[in-house]
């Protein structure tokens, strides 16, 4: 295995290396420099050391003869309510460039019951697959993990994609896991950037770590295959859609019947506002600068004339004004829509977390030093209960609404 | 009943920068903590124990010092702590991890439920949990918000899962692994009593040779996800502050929301 090696004679003791270590791994003992087992074998410290104490022996692990046999872009396709999630219909566009740079085909897998095989390939061909690799069965016809894991394990077995790319929903992070843990291959979550690499052809997998203050870019070794990835929803722009364009469907029955499967979907509880924060285009939020659940109205107002979704930071949450459902931030939900409208939000580093990718970013606050105003596209300093009630009033003039 | 919670140690705060000039992070002065979704692990395993009787485990793996995430759990009330290190453990992705974690899960035995966190804040997948199930071979339930009836009996369980649009109620077998999000519960703090025990308690440690795992498959080396680039993401640009008149400034905002084309 793979040992970071310091050589105890060469080493000056100049302490260069501790601060580069991005996991905290060296100290100094008796003057030379130590590693501990947070080593993560990264050789970020090799590559400070002025005198070349510091030496890495990676283990090359060495392409399989099988890697070979793995070939194409594989996109899955989510659905729900007979409706196909637009985060599969962004992966196919990306998929096509992925695709197109390795010289091979791009195909969606979808797994549903027979009635939906044929509408929903119709839409996968027209946003660019080529194939469509089918399970099909009554048990596929709402989300459930196990015939769902069991589906793709068996279609992916039988085919071996070189490339598996899921949407980071619900759905596909509870399942894109247990399938990578079965295949015993690589799994990259919430990935923003995905690309060859024009030398070695892997998929070079870029994603956001530390609530998004860090990026980090993650391959897989070339023994594991196929390589897969789930990546966030609105990251990737809408192909075009051509309805003209068609492909060939491969049918592979699912051997699996319903008393293997190990949950049961009782009943579904709708939200009670219907919204769906991770969908939406446009967020309105909330903070401590509400004050109180029946201010919310002033939230609300805004976000309908928008056709927006209504959002809010932990202080809201945590003080009772509005569900859990609506929190953004690391332990709430994180979102992507085109504008965000933070009002009365200070915008903690955790509230940042779930919000900062937003495309424009809108902060409304009384307090100008509040650190939202640092990462808005736009600001008002100001009373939101001033301020929002006049946006919605000058949208609903220009909207017509 | 028997539960197990999977917690980890993260730094307190995600406010991690890039030195610019080695391209690594900056991670001075940073404390360390029990992963935030845990805290909920860790809280429901108590509440789940109180009121259907039985032991809560607890294990993390890490460096030696995340024995400190540990002794809080034994601070909150749980019954039993392990600490799964040993050097061939670091530098494992989510693979390898849930490997290591399903072996001790293996190792504590005739477990009923295993209670882990949605994902941790630091490195934010939420692959491990699943990865665990699976490696046991026991079904998995993401994303729960409330655990509405465990039948010992019946051997199952009936929860709520917080979806994207709405809550799914749904029933699985026992034993079965759960994660949960933040809306599930309010952690409770330690006793006094809890922290002088927690203290006290001898928490033992288990390497690759007590879990019996298969070196090639843990740290490292069973990770099939390596890690080739860190850096900082892009800096947003603008910070426009709209100053004067709110009858001049909002209309103006209004302007530029426009002119996005993204309101509709």
């Amino acid at each position: 295995m793979a040992k970071l090696w310091i050589d105890e004679k060469t080493c000056t003791g100049c302490e260069s290396c501790i601060p580069a270590c991005p996991f905290g791994a060296l100290s100094m003992k008796e003057g030379v420099a130590v590693v501990d087992e947070k080593c993560t074998f990264c050789g970020a410290c090799v590559d400070v050391c002025p005198v070349s104490a510091i030496t890495l022996e990676k283990e090359e692990k060495k392409a399989g003869a099988e890697m070979a046999a793995y070939k194409d872009v594989w996109i899955f396709i989510e659905h729900e309510d007979g409706k196909i999630a637009n985060v599969s219909f962004e992966l196919l566009g990306q998929g096509r460039k992925l695709a197109d740079d390795l010289g091979c085909q791009l195909c969606g897998m979808l797994l549903c019951d027979q009635e939906n095989v044929e509408p929903f390939a119709k839409e996968v061909f027209a946003y660019g697959a080529q194939k469509v690799y089918v399970s099909e069965s009554p048990l596929l016809r709402i989300y459930r993990t196990d015939p769902y894991a069991r589906a793709a394990v068996q279609l992916i077995r039988k085919y071996k994609p070189e490339i598996v790319l899921f949407g980071a929903t619900t759905q596909g992070r509870d399942f894109a896991g247990t399938v990578a843990t079965t295949l015993e291959t690589g799994l990259t979550a919430d990935c923003t950037g995905l690309e060859i690499d024009p030398e070695t052809k892997y998929l070079r997998q870029t994603r956001p770590a530390f609530g998004g203050n860090i990026m980090a870019t993650i391959l897989d070794y070339p023994n594991y295959r196929p390589q897969m990835a789930t990546v966030r929803p609105k990251v990737f722009p809408m192909p075009p859609k051509d309805e003209a364009r068609s492909g060939e469907i491969v049918r592979e029955p699912l051997e699996m019947t319903e008393d293997q499967v190990r949950t049961k979907v009782l009943e579904f509880i709708k939200g009670s506002e219907a919204v769906n924060l991770v969908d939406a285009e446009i967020i309105v939020s909330g903070g401590r600068g509400i004050g109180s659940a029946e201010n919310f109205k002033v939230i609300r107002e805004l976000a309908q004339v928008l056709g927006g979704a209504v959002g809010a930071s932990r202080a809201a949450v945590d003080s009772g004004w509005i569900p859990y459902e609506h929190q953004v931030g690391q332990t709430g939900r994180t979102v992507r829509p085109k504008i965000y409208i933070a009002c009365g939000i200070s915008g903690s580093i955790q509230h940042q977390a779930g919000m900062k990718t937003s495309d424009i970013i809108v902060a409304i606050n009384k307090d100008p030093e509040a650190p939202i105003f640092k990462i808005a596209t736009y600001g008002i300093v100001g009373d939101l209960f001033t301020v929002v009630p006049m946006l919605r009033d000058e949208f609903k003039k220009r909207l017509g609404r | 009943m028997k539960i197990v919670v999977c917690v980890k140690q993260v730094p307190e705060t995600t406010d991690v920068k890039i030195n610019p000039q080695t391209n690594t992070l900056i991670r001075e002065g940073v404390a360390s903590v029990t992963n935030a979704f845990d805290e909920f692990a860790i809280e429901e395993g108590l509440r789940t124990k109180e009121k259907y009787g039985g032991e809560v485990h607890v294990i993390s793996m890490g460096p030696p010092q995340a024995i400190e995430v540990l002794k809080n759990a034994l601070a909150v009330g749980a019954d039993k702590a392990y600490l799964l290190s040993d050097p061939a453990f670091a530098g494992a992705d989510t693979l390898a991890t849930a490997y290591t974690l399903a072996k001790a899960i293996e190792k504590i035995g005739e477990v009923d439920l295993v209670i882990c966190g949605k994902q941790a804040i630091d490195g934010d997948t939420a692959q491990v949990g699943p990865g665990i199930a699976t490696r046991l071979g026991i079904p998995q339930l993401t994303y729960v918000c409330k655990v509405r009836e465990i039948d010992l009996n019946q051997k199952r369980i009936v929860v709520e899962r917080m979806l994207e649009n709405g809550k799914e109620v749904v029933q699985a077998t026992l034993p079965a692994l759960i994660t949960v999000v933040k809306d599930i519960n309010e952690p409770r703090l330690p006793s006094l009593l809890g922290i002088k025990k927690a203290a006290k308690a001898q928490i033992p440690t288990w390497t690759v040779k007590d879990l019996g795992v298969d070196e090639n498959r843990v740290g490292l080396k069973g990770s099939p996800t390596w890690v080739v680039k860190v850096f900082s993401p892009e800096a947003r640009g603008g910070g426009e502050i709209l100053k004067g008149d709110l009858t001049e400034v909002v209309p103006l905002l209004v302007d530029k929301l426009m002119e996005s084309k993204f309101i509709k």
